[in-house]
């Protein structure tokens, strides 16, 4: 006669002891103690599927980076002449690629700034107000400093990435994009 | 001859594990976050070493599933 497990409190309806039941009884345990110890070991597996979502979104970046870094240098644009932005004021571009949206600001007689329109919380498109002396993001309040383009207020905190910009002959260009974290 | 666990010993095992994995994937998470802004900071030398660190959290995570299934496997 076959003996029943001794931690097993309910013998199933063929006699048998548990490790010979079919798997889905084994898996939907009747006794109180087996089935915490199985809800703990599912939970278990069910955090390690979660750290293999997390290893995948990782290596995602990581592809991305390698991608971005093939793409190499960004062209040079001609951005509009020197006597064409008044002081304390600005005017849009698109760069590097045509989606892109850019704000060029004139702070003062020779000093320009540059950055990207995208909101660094969830990419909407800031508006520049020099009067303010800040780039305003009207989806969460966010606001960005004009001349630094660090955040000053909401719910963003990486600065807008800032447009490169080179000066020849009267004229303005940009020449390349500087992303940063602080 | 092969060890014979109980069901308590298993439980303090499953216990035991399920810690160590839960404090892995929660510094996987932390992990992912603060490598998405340094990515999209343009900051990159962190980018390489976090996804080698998080490729060997979830080996470790896996192992120790593995080795709790095993355990069953072999008093079965």
């Amino acid at each position: 006669m076959v003996q029943p497990d001794r931690e097993q409190i309910t013998v199933a309806p063929d006699g048998r002891p548990d490790s010979e039941q079919p798997q889905w009884r084994r898996d939907l345990p009747i006794d109180w103690p087996q089935d915490h110890y199985i809800a703990r070991r599912d939970f278990t597996k069910f955090l390690v599927l979660t750290s293999f979502a997390f290893a995948v979104g990782q290596s995602w970046i990581v592809v991305q980076n390698f991608l971005r870094a093939r793409r190499g240098e960004l062209p040079i644009q001609f951005i509009a002449r020197l006597d064409e932005v008044p002081i304390g004021g600005g005017l849009t571009f698109n760069y590097p690629d045509e989606h892109d949206q850019c704000a060029l600001v004139r702070l003062d007689e020779g000093s320009f700034t540059a950055f990207s329109r995208q909101c660094t919380h969830l990419s909407c498109s800031v508006v520049p107000e020099p009067d303010k002396r800040r780039f305003y993001c009207p989806c969460h309040e966010g606001a960005f400093d004009l001349a630094t383009g660090s955040p000053i207020a909401g719910p963003p905190r990486r600065p807008l990435a800032r447009i490169k910009l080179e000066f020849k002959q009267g004229a303005i260009y940009a020449t390349g994009v500087e992303m940063r974290t602080l | 001859m092969r060890r014979r666990f109980t069901r308590e010993q298993k439980m303090t095992m499953v216990y035991g594990i399920l810690c160590i994995v839960l404090i892995l994937v929660i510094l996987q998470l932390w992990l992912l976050t603060a490598t998405m802004n340094a990515y999209l900071g343009g900051d990159e030398s962190i980018i390489w070493p976090a996804g080698l660190v998080s490729l060997a959290c979830f080996a470790l995570n896996a192992g120790l599933l593995w080795y709790l299934y095993a355990i069953e496997r072999s008093q079965q």
